[in-house]
């Protein structure tokens, strides 16, 4: 998948193991390649990255089954990513240093992208709640089949004390949001104004914390599993 | 498996996860590995990348999307 024929003699000496359609796109996107002809071959090279992040993009609006968008919706998010994961691409371009092939780190941008629209989307028309009481939920949750009632009650008992016991509010705030109310994380973050990298660290913490609670109250053992 | 038994799995942590701002950073280098060597060998060259992609969802959505893109762009 190569931007086009635009081979030069350009020093590209801080990406030894380049592969040779990594080195061409570089080539292309830096318009350093044939002589008098860099910004056309740039502008070609553009274009046709855009192509390609624009059907990676589509693709992966389509293959995400719990997104609910259709039609012109979905593709103005498809466009939307394409142009900023692009916008990302060629301002990071003295970045690539050649460990990935450029075609994957550059569909990684437009991945992100989508993740990233999609979390912000989510505001825009967020899925009704059944009842008003996620924790009623929380079996269902946590259910591979049809559980035994009192084991549901028991579950979701001992989970709800560990929540409000062990964790700090703010943890309790993250915890409550993603897994009792089934909020995304990447919803959540961007309603917070936060990262996905630190509602994940808050939420390693609850987790680590809640389990050392169910362990310490006899409802898991330490190495795995119920008591 | 039961209730009890998912939510211990849901609330076990891997010492060795490496969290979401490594792991995307890192991720189109897994990919490719992944895509030469396969995931055995290359879950046990980044055990740390591994462990986050398994137990963060959306990290390990974006990892099946880079692998879908990749895939559909193959000729």
């Amino acid at each position: 998948m190569s931007p086009a024929d635009c081979t030069g003699a350009v020093s590209l000496s801080n990406r030894g193991s380049l592969d040779e359609e990594s080195r061409e796109w570089l080539r292309c996107l830096a318009g350093t390649g044939r002589e008098g002809r860099g910004t056309a071959d740039r502008d070609q090279a553009l274009a046709r990255l855009h192509g390609l992040l624009l059907g990676a993009a589509r693709s992966e609006l389509r293959r995400r089954s719990s997104v609910r968008i259709e039609g012109r919706e979905r593709d103005d998010l498809a466009h939307q990513a394409a142009d900023d994961a692009l916008l990302a691409i060629t301002s990071k371009l003295d970045r690539f240093r050649g460990e990935s092939r450029f075609t994957t780190w550059a569909y990684k941008f437009v991945i992100l992208e989508v993740s990233s629209k999609l979390g912000r989307h989510y505001w825009r028309n967020p899925p009704v709640q059944a009842d008003a009481d996620g924790w009623e939920r929380i079996p269902d949750r946590f259910s591979a089949g049809p559980a035994e009632h009192a084991e549901s009650r028991e579950l979701a008992g001992a989970l709800r004390r560990a929540v409000t016991e062990a964790l700090t509010e703010r943890q309790r705030d993250i915890f409550v949001a993603i897994v009792v109310d089934g909020i995304p994380l990447d919803a959540l973050a961007a309603e917070l104004g936060s990262t996905r990298n630190a509602l994940y660290k808050t939420m390693f913490d609850a987790r680590r914390k809640i389990r050392a609670h169910l362990v310490a109250h006899g409802y898991l053992d330490e190495k795995g599993g119920e008591s | 498996m039961n209730g009890w038994q998912a939510l211990e799995r849901f609330l076990r942590t891997d010492p060795q996860d490496v969290g979401c701002e490594r792991a995307m950073e890192l991720l189109d280098i897994y990919v490719d590995a992944v895509s030469k060597e396969g995931a055995d060998v290359t879950e046990r060259r980044y055990p740390g990348i591994a462990a986050h992609l398994r137990a963060c969802g959306p990290c390990g959505e974006d990892f099946a999307g880079l692998l879908a893109a990749l895939a559909g762009d193959a000729p």
